[in-house]
């Protein structure tokens, strides 16, 4: 199996599937042409974030990092929020192949999306949160694996 | 998970009991180099030849027409450099098609970058070459034309005849990637005036690691591979004697039960298609319908994404493999899939299932069983699923 028992296992038994009626921020990043499209809803209440769901088309890897990514933001703090890069995730799936990398850049994408979704619906400036590219194919220089 | 559900001979194939004895004795104790001159080398050279007569005889050929390779890779790669070395003075552009395997278009790429001109030809919704656009590509100076004989990917059968026909009348060569087809369809290489055939030995239940290229005779052709004399001086290599024996073996098996297996395996594949097709809404079979290798299933499930498919069938033992971009390693799904015009999310959401000797119909029961479930299971995490039935207001 190319996968760690930890991204199978957050395949096969993924957390937090589903919408949330009443998000605070939802954010959809991806396309269907490059196969990937993840969509985080988020509840915030009081600065933290209370509750995550997300829908995801793709491979593996693209529906554990989403499952990762929205056990990681729960109960966090924005500012804390913001810390959960792709790496982050990654390293709680005890790492992914090379190829797949991008599939946790999308999911700390969807989070950021989700967030500014929040942002804009509020009217406040989240610090250190920059306006999310939905497009992922038009990111030329994807991280890659060290 | 104790069983295996293999509908992937397409990728390789188990390799048959009967070939299993016959090549056996070929590593331990005749392991002899047939270019020995020692009485128990000899033996091992008569094998060699006698393989070859089995392989001629399967797609009626001569035996002097026969050359083994390493594989099919080995055969398409030495057929159209060894052709456009060999014939390049004459003309610079070769004709092929736009679905072939790698080992075609990957081949005419770097052919490309030598100067030579390649037309890759269009393929309809079926993914079937048309004779129409073939006549229309043809230059004074084509050489060669490559089409494969029936597509890995969707199992569409190509019209070989009638390509055959019109590169004899036109004097162009003309080589076909019969890989998928060898051992599985019948093939006649002077009915259908092919000039040369790329073979491959674990396709049809010989070793990985053999093939043959059939040549024409009086064919030019530049060696690929120089040094000593095997092959009558055109590919050097001592003889992987009991992968050649096993190919003999196999191919002459395939062939003689060609009928029976081949009714066989349709109606196994009819069975899966016609089951996935009723119980599974937005899906679509991918190749042409009636054009078809007997155990080729390629069907597209909209709204979910291939490698998904395949590791959930997977964790039910079931292998299979996907056009997908996350199964081929790049970003684009297979080029097959966007050849025949559709569109990338229903590429990536393609499932091919091959069927083989080994196959039971049993066991492609339990595939039609485990399958549907696996597709509503991920377009109920799909949010392209989501918004489709938003839209169409199935909500």
């Amino acid at each position: 199996m190319m996968y760690s028992e930890k991204v199978m296992d957050h395949f096969m038994n993924p957390r937090n599937v589903g919408e949330i009626e009443d998000a605070s921020g939802v954010g959809t990043v991806g396309n269907a042409k490059c196969g990937d499209i993840m969509k985080i809803f988020l509840k915030i209440e009081d600065g933290v974030v209370l509750d995550a769901k997300f829908k995801t088309f793709g491979c593996g890897a693209a529906v554990a990092t989403s499952s990762m990514a929205t056990e990681l933001i729960k109960g966090k703090t924005i500012k804390e929020a913001l810390e959960i890069t792709n790496k982050a995730v990654m390293e709680a799936l005890d790492g992914l192949p090379p190829i797949k990398v991008h599939c946790s850049c999308l999911a700390e994408e969807a989070l950021h999306a989700a967030l500014w979704d929040y942002a804009e619906k509020n009217g406040i400036v989240i610090e250190g949160l920059e306006k999310p590219v939905n497009d992922i194919s038009e990111h030329e220089d994807l991280p890659q694996e060290e | 998970m104790d069983k295996v559900y293999y509908f992937d001979n397409a990728a390789t194939t188990r390799v048959s009991p009967e070939v299993m004895e016959e090549i056996s004795d070929y590593f331990t104790k005749s392991y002899y180099n047939p270019s020995s001159i020692y009485t128990p080398a000899q033996k091992c050279k008569e094998l060699v030849e006698k393989a070859r007569k089995r392989v001629a005889d399967a797609v009626g050929a001569d035996p002097k027409e026969i050359y083994f390779t390493s594989g099919g890779t080995e055969a398409d790669n030495w057929a159209i450099k060894g052709i456009a070395d060999a014939y390049g003075h004459k003309g610079r552009h070769i004709i092929t098609s736009s679905i072939e395997h790698h080992a075609v278009l990957h081949t005419c790429e770097y052919l490309e970058s030598k100067g030579f001109e390649v037309t890759y030809l269009p393929v309809d919704e079926d993914g079937l070459v048309r004779t129409e656009d073939l006549l229309a590509a043809i230059r004074p100076d084509t050489i060669l034309i490559s089409i494969m004989f029936a597509n890995n990917e969707i199992g569409t059968i190509e019209p070989i005849e009638e390509i055959g026909a019109i590169a004899k009348e036109r004097g162009i060569l003309f080589h076909t990637d019969a890989v998928q087809a060898a051992g599985h369809v019948p093939i006649d290489v002077n009915k259908m005036n092919i000039d040369l055939m790329s073979i491959s030995g674990h396709k049809l239940y010989a070793p990985k690691g053999v093939g043959a290229l059939y040549i024409r005779k009086g064919i030019k052709i530049k060696n690929l591979l120089h040094g000593g004399q095997q092959e009558r001086g055109r590919r050097a290599t001592t003889e992987n004697v009991p992968g050649i024996v096993g190919l003999g073996r196999a191919i002459e098996d395939a062939v003689s039960h060609m009928e029976e297996e081949t009714a066989r395996q349709a109606r196994i594949r009819d069975k899966i298609i016609d089951s996935v097709l009723k119980s599974v809404s937005h899906c679509r079979l991918n190749g042409s319908r009636t054009k078809r290798l007997p155990g080729n299933v390629n069907i597209s499930f909209e709204f979910v994404e291939g490698e998904s498919i395949l590791l959930l069938l997977d964790m039910n033992g079931i292998c299979a493999s996907s056009g997908s971009a996350c199964t081929s390693g790049s970003l684009d799904p297979s080029h097959v899939l966007l050849a025949i015009g559709l569109p990338h999310e229903k590429a990536h959401g393609s499932l091919r299932l091959t069927i083989g000797r080994f196959n039971t119909e049993e066991e492609a029961d339990y595939v039609i069983e485990k399958l549907p479930p696996i597709i509503d299971r991920l377009r109920q995490m799909s949010p392209l699923y989501e918004q489709y039935l938003k839209e169409n207001g199935e909500k």
